[in-house]
């Protein structure tokens, strides 16, 4: 009878992943088949293979760890002290409105805050580092990168925060732990499900990032997400342009597969 | 639990309020109704007092949608789905739409504005007889300097990019036809060029030029060059138009060796339902007073001669916007080279990007 | 203990101090009556006068916000259904497939989420348009939600389920009485996700709407190649203050009320 039940869930998330999901994943695979004329080949797979992919690939890879990292580093301690403010659900909310702000537009105004002549070279100017080149950098990238998910991994770790009952704190205090062997041993331990849906949150989409390649790191960094999106639009290579979604896909399902098992079944 | 139902509660109350509000509006506007010519085309394209006049004239309710790119309003088309009865594609994409049927004949008895357009820019290969489409702007590519940044210097040639002194200081626009059609044209061959060797040693010599380049972009590239982020920049003249306005430093040149000449044309694509209303809708357009009227709030050149007497002298006779087409180097227009070769392309640009770094 | 909040206090304005930078930069140059984002030249309100103007823009506006919140509630409710399915299959393997699954959308370039689900809608015969931008838009949002809700589902303790279920619970009360009070405030951290996602599409939107529909991210982006107006500006600066005013309002409104739980308390 239990069983009968919780199937019940399944009937309406399968119907979404069957025709959402699996529909366009086998649109996907039939035209990574397909060479620019239509024809049957592998070819496409022999290409992603050569070294300009897998180098496109590790970028890919590199680049959203980067991010992930970042953010994880700015939004825990931005979560965590968000928890301690007075109106805590006000400023939660606060962080994210920017978000809703259309991204092409944010992306110019950081064009014209890093430009040579803008706020963040007259900024370094004013405090001695002196003026130097933000735009089209690593660094910039992987700012504006953060920018745009810092609240995918703020609400996740936020709410695990919340959930913290506040009396396990005052009894490692009341023990004898330090600030910071509380927050190692206790607090950080028990947020980590929080942690680990921002880190998906942000990891996953910063595969496929491909607007602000172009726009903040003039093309200077290359992700996949780029190559798909030229394949798909410019040179109409659909073949092409599928393969390496495809590929990417693969790799995701890995990860997913590698991260998800062990723990989890540990806690079931 | 009573919160998030009610949280929700809301929610739909608020979404399904809103929609009441937008269904009142678009009845208000005549959207909706079967009296409509739908009009795709680039965002903020056209002056939209032009549309209300069309509308008034007409009686024709005009629903203007927009779109970003050729590549991706040809996907739109050919998939159908939606009614367009007016595209705005560029000259390239228009020989690809009709390769693959996806424009509609025109018929050029409703159209008898057609005569005002300058005759040099009908009957082209891309559209041969303008069986298909009717130009509505038009232009160059060309380089962007800021002569304040590069001290007096002046830039006539590609081959003036390769210029050690200009290390850092160009900008690329991201797209695998322009650039490498710069670099063919600066080694004397056409754009159009389809023999690989050609295209290699393009190559080559692009990767000779990656020190001078500090970044390949898109639209943006107005913004940066108008910020002073770099002194050259390689841009359409309708792009540059718009930045040399905003800020005096800048000035463009069309290259000696030759470039890119260039069209959006009006089309009637397949999706359309309202041929009548599109036709009426292009003439209007041809009209040499609305061109001139579009011309001036869109800031590109307009193909349609008779309208220049109604544009600003200053305008009408700037030389590097309405250069004089017998002086000018050899300027081409790109010519459909075939999926294959476009991928060539492609892949020879994307293997230029990578190798930066 | 004083001092390391001040500290947070500090870091905290620094990080509300970067999200809002560009913000600013954008109200601020609304004002500019030089027509662009730079070299401001003097105040003007002529960019708010041409956005209050245009009826079109208006309509753009609206179908954004109904699309938006329509299709980020609908997500979340799927998105709540999908993780208790995923939390309630028990064989891991299965479980990391569907988790998989899940994440396609995610890990998908729009433009190809937007190509294949506008070949859908034609196999479909769905008319493009409202109905076909709604539906890509809860289809793209579910698995943001499933990622926001799922890890809090799974750390909930099952024991809990079956202490309810021995107290006497039916399964109607466990979800009501015990797991949707614990995922609540994860459910609205899905929803506001959903909602981000939705507004700021492009590619999906562009691919499957038509027949008049558009939405703001769709105008904004077809404006780029011949340069974005300052109207856009100004309206983004109105649509920023307007949200801003509701969030702050209902926040003093509900502290009133009495206390809040989790995000839920809002909105």
């Amino acid at each position: 009878m239990e069983r009968a039940w919780r199937n019940w869930y399944l009937i309406p998330y399968a119907a979404w992943l069957v025709l959402f999901v699996i529909a366009p994943l086998v649109f996907l695979v039939y035209e990574s088949f397909l060479d620019i004329d239509g024809q049957w080949t592998l070819a496409n797979y022999e290409k992603v293979l050569t070294p300009i992919y897998l180098k496109m690939m590790a970028y890919s890879f590199w680049y959203a760890l980067l991010i992930t990292l970042a953010s994880l580093l700015i939004g825990y301690p931005t979560a965590y002290w968000l928890t301690k403010t007075r109106h805590k659900q006000l400023w939660l909310l606060l962080l994210i409105l920017p978000m809703w702000v259309n991204l092409l537009l944010k992306v110019y105004a950081f064009l014209g805050l890093f430009g040579t002549y803008g706020l963040a070279n007259a900024f370094l100017q004013a405090i001695g580092v002196g003026a130097r080149q933000l735009l089209f950098t690593d660094f910039s990238f992987v700012f504006v990168s953060v920018y745009i998910f810092i609240p995918f991994m703020v609400l996740p770790i936020f709410n695990a925060l919340e959930e913290l009952p506040p009396s396990l704190i005052d009894a490692a205090r009341d023990l004898g732990a330090s600030g910071w062997t509380t927050f190692r041993r206790v607090v950080f331990p028990l947020t980590l499900s929080g942690v680990k849906a921002g880190c998906q949150a942000v990891f996953i989409p910063a595969l496929s990032l491909f607007m602000i390649t172009r726009l903040i790191a003039g093309n200077r960094v290359i992700t996949l997400g780029t190559a798909i999106e030229q394949h798909f639009l410019v040179t109409q290579d659909w073949g092409m342009g599928a393969t390496i979604a495809v590929v990417l896909m693969i790799a995701m399902a890995v990860i997913v597969f590698l991260t998800g098992s062990g723990r989890k079944e540990g806690s079931r | 639990m009573k919160r998030l139902v009610q949280g929700f509660a809301a929610i739909f109350i608020a979404a399904f309020a809103l929609m009441f509000m937008t269904h009142r509006l678009n009845e208000a506007e005549g959207y909706g109704g079967d009296k409509t010519v739908s009009v795709y085309n680039w965002g903020d394209y056209i002056d939209p007092a032009l549309i209300r006049k069309f509308e008034k004239e007409t009686g024709w309710k005009v629903v203007y949608q927009t779109f970003d790119s050729n590549e991706a309003m040809m996907a739109k088309i050919a998939q159908g789905g939606a009614t367009f009865d007016v595209a705005v594609p560029s000259d390239y994409a228009i020989s690809k739409m009709i390769e693959e049927n996806l424009l509609l004949p025109l018929d050029h008895s409703k159209l008898p504005n057609l005569k005002y357009i300058e005759p040099r820019f009908l009957d082209l290969s891309f559209d041969p007889h303008n069986r298909y489409s009717v130009p509505y702007f038009w232009g160059t590519v060309g380089i962007v300097y800021n002569r304040g940044m590069l001290g007096g210097k002046t830039i006539t040639s590609w081959n003036d990019l390769w210029d050690p002194d200009l290390r850092n200081q160009i900008l690329l626009v991201d797209g695998a036809r322009e650039v490498m059609g710069m670099a063919l044209n600066s080694l004397g061959y056409s754009l159009n060029d389809t023999n690989k060797q050609h295209l290699q040693e393009a190559k080559r010599k692009l990767d000779r030029l990656m020190p001078n380049v500090k970044a390949i972009v898109g639209d943006e590239i107005k913004l940066l060059l108008a910020n002073e982020e770099a002194a050259v920049g390689v841009v359409w003249s309708g792009d540059a138009a718009e930045i040399i306005s905003e800020n005096e430093a800048l000035d463009y040149v069309v290259p000696k060796e030759g470039s890119n000449l260039w069209f959006d044309n009006m089309v009637i694509p397949k999706t359309a339902k309202n041929i009548e209303g599109a036709h009426a809708f292009i003439n209007f357009m041809l009209d040499p007073k609305h061109a001139a009227q579009n011309a001036e709030y869109v800031g590109y050149s307009t193909p349609n001669r008779a309208a220049l007497r109604y544009l600003p002298k200053d305008i009408a006779n700037d030389r590097r916007f309405y250069p004089d087409l017998d002086a000018a180097g050899r300027l081409e227009v790109y010519e459909n080279l075939g999926k294959r070769m476009l991928a060539y392309y492609n892949e020879l640009f994307l293997q230029f990007k990578m190798q930066q770094k | 203990m004083k001092r390391t909040h001040r500290w947070g206090r500090v870091y905290l304005l620094f990080v509300f101090a970067i999200m809002y930078t560009p913000i600013g930069y954008l109200m601020y140059y609304s004002f500019n009556s030089g027509g662009t984002m730079h070299d401001f030249q003097s105040f003007t309100l002529k960019w708010y006068g041409e956005v209050l103007s245009d009826d079109r823009l208006l309509i753009i506006v609206l179908n954004t916000l109904v699309v938006a919140l329509l299709s980020a509630a609908v997500a979340t409710i799927l998105g709540v259904i999908g993780a208790l399915a995923i939390y309630y299959v028990k064989r891991q393997r299965m479980k990391n497939t569907l988790l998989a699954l899940n994440n396609v959308l995610i890990v998908s370039p729009d433009v190809i989420i937007g190509a294949s689900f506008l070949l859908l809608f034609t196999l479909a015969g769905i008319k493009l348009g409202f109905a076909s931008v709604l539906l890509s838009h809860i289809a793209f949002s579910v698995p943001i939600v499933v990622l926001m809700v799922l890890p809090k589902l799974e750390e909930m303790s099952p024991t809990w389920i079956d202490a309810a279920r021995d107290l006497g619970a039916g399964s109607r009360q466990v979800l009501s009485r015990v797991i949707l009070p614990f995922l609540t405030p994860s459910i609205w951290a899905g929803f506001f996700m959903a909602l981000t996602y939705s507004l700021d599409d492009f590619a999906v939107t562009f691919f499957v709407t038509g027949n008049g529909f558009s939405t703001l991210s769709v105008e904004i982006y077809s404006r780029a190649r011949q340069g974005i107006s300052l109207s856009i500006n100004a309206l983004s600066t109105l649509l920023f203050l307007f949200t801003m005013l509701l969030v702050v309002g209902y926040y003093v409104f509900s502290q009133k009320g009495g206390r809040m739980y989790g995000i839920g308390g809002r909105k």
